[in-house]
C-alpha cells in the first residue's frame, strides 16, 4: 500500500504533524526521502519503524528543523516549520519535547540544573543557566518533573554519576520541564539494556498519556512499537511503506521493516 | 650447514642526489650561522673565567635589602595576577567569537581569530615596549602586556576547548528552543570548565615568568631591580633576586599543578 500519493489532510482534521512531499538527499546517494507524506493526529501515539538508513532519525530531526530538507511541506503544531525565522523557530521548538538516542545532558552539571535547562525555550536569561541561579518557582517545577520520573532524590547529583537509564529519565524530566504539546523521541532506549529500555518506555508513555501529549517515536523494537503506539508507520525507500493501527500489526509484517529496506 | 640467503643489508643506505644536496646545504648553513654570529670556541674559552668570577661574586647572596626585594617580588606577582585576570576576562568573549560553531558570523570569527593570532605572534617584549611608550614606565605597562599576552594564549585554547565540547547537549538545548547565549553558558562552558581552569593556571605561570623579564624594558616589577643590580655590578644582590624569582616560579607551578589535580 502506497501512501505518498494520498491526500492526508482531511477536512476538519487536526494534525499535530503534517508532512507532505518531503524530499531529502545527502550528496549523490539515493534519496533519504522521496516525496514522503505522513500525518500524526493530536493525542495519538505513533511509532516510526524501518531498517537502518531509512531516514527515521533524519525525519524526526527535520520536524524541528535540526536537519534541513530539500523540498516539501512540514507543518507541526500548526506551524510551517520550514518558513520560521530564528525567533519563531525557537518559540516553536519550545513547544516540542525532543528525546534523543543519547540523553544529551550536560554531564558536569547537576541533575536539577539539567532539568531547569528545559525551561530555556519559555524563558531566557542567566537565571536558567544553572540551578543555583534559578528562581524558586523554577526549582520547584524542576523538582516536580524529577519526582514524576522518580529521581527527585538525585537532584543534587552530577549527571555523570548516574546510570544510562537514570540519565535518560532525567532527559525525560527536562523534556517535561518544557511543558511540550508534542513529544518526539528518536530511539530513546537505543543505548539502554532491555530492562532499562522497558522502564524508560513505560515511563515516557505513562507521562505523555497522563498529560494528553501527542507522541511520535522511533523504535527498533517490535514489541515497543506494538505496545506503546496507536499507529505504526513503516519507512522504506524514502516513502511510507506501511501505516496501520498497532492492534492490526502482525509480527512477521513488522519484522520486514527491521531487516533490509522493503521493496517498493 | 650453509644457508642460501641474500647478503646482509648495508648499515647505511647510499643517499640519493637530492638527499645528499639537502644534507650538504643544511650543514653549510649551520656552519655559516656560527661564522656570521661571530661565535668561536676561543671566545667561549675566554668567557669561562669571567663566568666563574661573576658566579663567585654572587655568593653569598646579599640579603641586606631583602625587604625591598620581597616587596618588589610581590608587586611583580600582583602585576602578573592582574594582567592574567584582565586577559582572561577579555579572552572569553573573543574565544566565543573565534570558536567554530559558536561564532555568530564567519566574518566575526575571522576577525576574532586574526586578533588572537596577532596577540600571539607579536612577542611580549615588543608589546611591553609599545605600552612603555604609550602609558609610561611602570606596572601599568606590564599589566597591559600580560593582558595582551594572555588574550593571545588563552583565547586560542579557550576557543579550541569550546569547539571540542560534546555536541549532544548543545543540540538538545537548541531543540528545546534555547538562545545561543543559553547554549554557550549552559552547555559549552560547564563542559569546557576543566580546560578553562587548566589554561588559566598555565597563564598565571607564564605571566609570572614573563613579568620578570618585562621589568628589563621598564614595564615594572622585579626585573627593574635585577637590571639595576647587574648595571651596578652588585652580583650578590642579583643572586638574591634570582633565587627569589626561582622560588616564586616554583611555588606558582607547584600550586598550579596541585590545583589542576584537585579541580580536574
Amino acid at each position: 500500500m502506497r501512501f505518498d500519493k494520498l491526500s492526508l489532510r482531511e477536512p476538519g482534521a487536526r494534525q499535530a504533524v503534517f508532512v507532505s512531499g518531503l524530499s531529502k538527499q545527502f550528496g549523490d546517494t539515493s534519496p533519504v526521502f522521496d516525496r514522503l507524506c505522513f500525518t500524526v493526529p493530536y493525542d495519538e501515539s505513533v511509532a516510526i519503524i524501518g531498517a537502518n538508513g531509512t531516514g527515521k532519525s533524519t525525519l524526526m530531526r527535520a520536524l524541528v528543523r535540526l536537519t534541513e530538507v530539500d523540498n516539501g511541506e512540514i507543518e507541526v503544531l500548526g506551524e510551517k516549520v520550514r518558513e520560521l525565522g530564528a525567533a519563531k523557530l525557537r518559540h516553536f521548538r519550545s513547544r516540542v519535547g525532543f528525546v534523543f538516542q543519547r540523553h544529551n545532558l550536560v554531564s558536569r552539571l547537576s541533575v536539577l540544573s539539567n532539568v531547569i535547562h528545559g525551561a530555556q525555550g519559555r524563558h531566557a536569561g542567566p537565571h536558567l543557566w544553572a540551578q543555583w541561579c534559578a528562581p524558586g518557582y523554577l526549582r520547584d517545577e524542576a523538582m516536580n518533573c524529577l519526582a514524576r520520573v522518580g529521581l527527585a532524590d538525585r537532584a543534587g547529583q552530577r549527571v555523570d554519576s548516574l546510570s544510562g537509564g537514570q540519565s535518560q529519565r532525567v532527559a525525560i524530566a527536562r523534556m517535561l520541564m518544557q511543558r511540550p504539546e508534542l513529544v518526539i523521541a528518536d530511539e530513546p532506549v537505543a543505548s539502554l539494556d532491555p530492562k532499562a529500555g522497558v522502564e524508560v518506555m513505560d515511563l515516557l508513555f505513562k507521562l505523555v498519556r497522563e498529560a494528553g501529549i501527542t507522541l511520535l517515536f522511533v523504535s527498533h523494537n517490535m514489541e515497543h512499537a506494538q505496545i506503546y503506539a496507536d499507529r505504526i508507520v513503516g519507512l522504506g525507500h524514502g516513502k511510507v511503506m506501511m501505516d496501520i493501527p498497532s492492534r492490526n500489526a502482525k509480527a512477521a509484517e513488522l519484522k520486514d521493516f527491521f531487516m533490509e529496506p522493503v521493496a517498493a | 650447514m650453509s644457508w642460501n640467503r641474500p647478503d646482509t643489508p648495508a648499515r647505511f643506505e647510499r643517499p640519493g642526489i637530492l638527499t645528499f644536496t639537502i644534507g650538504c646545504s643544511a650543514l653549510a648553513f649551520v656552519l655559516w650561522s656560527f661564522q656570521s654570529s661571530g661565535f668561536s670556541l676561543a671566545q667561549f674559552d675566554r668567557g669561562i673565567p669571567a663566568l666563574i668570577r661573576v658566579f663567585s661574586q654572587m655568593f653569598p647572596p646579599n640579603i641586606s635589602d631583602i625587604e625591598r626585594i620581597l616587596w618588589s617580588l610581590l608587586v611583580t606577582f600582583q602585576m602578573a595576577v592582574a594582567g592574567v585576570v584582565l586577559g582572561l576576562i577579555f579572552s572569553l568573549p573573543i574565544a566565543i567569537f573565534a570558536a567554530e560553531g559558536l561564532s555568530p558570523h564567519p566574518i566575526i570569527k575571522h576577525i576574532a581569530r586574526g586578533l588572537i593570532a596577532l596577540f600571539r605572534t607579536v612577542p611580549d617584549l615588543v608589546w611591553a615596549l609599545i605600552f612603555v611608550i604609550t602609558v609610561g614606565l611602570g606596572s601599568p605597562a606590564g599589566i597591559l602586556t600580560i593582558m595582551i599576552d594572555t588574550i593571545g594564549f588563552a583565547g586560542r585554547f579557550f576557543a579550541t576547548a569550546m569547539e571540542e565540547t560534546d555536541k549532544g547537549p548543545r543540540e538538545a538545548l537548541a531543540a528545546i528552543g534555547a538562545r545561543p547565549s543559553g547554549i554557550v553558558f549552559s552547555a559549552v562552558f560547564p563542559d569546557a570548565t576543566p580546560s578553562f581552569i587548566s589554561t588559566a593556571l598555565f597563564c598565571i605561570e607564564k605571566a609570572v615568568r614573563a613579568s620578570v623579564v618585562l621589568g628589563l624594558v621598564g614595564a615594572g616589577g622585579i626585573g627593574v631591580e635585577l637590571k639595576v643590580a647587574f648595571d651596578l655590578f652588585e652580583y650578590d644582590v642579583a643572586a638574591t633576586i634570582i633565587i627569589l624569582i626561582f622560588c616564586l616560579v616554583i611555588c606558582v607551578e607547584q600550586t598550579g599543578a596541585w590545583l589542576r589535580r584537585r579541580i580536574i
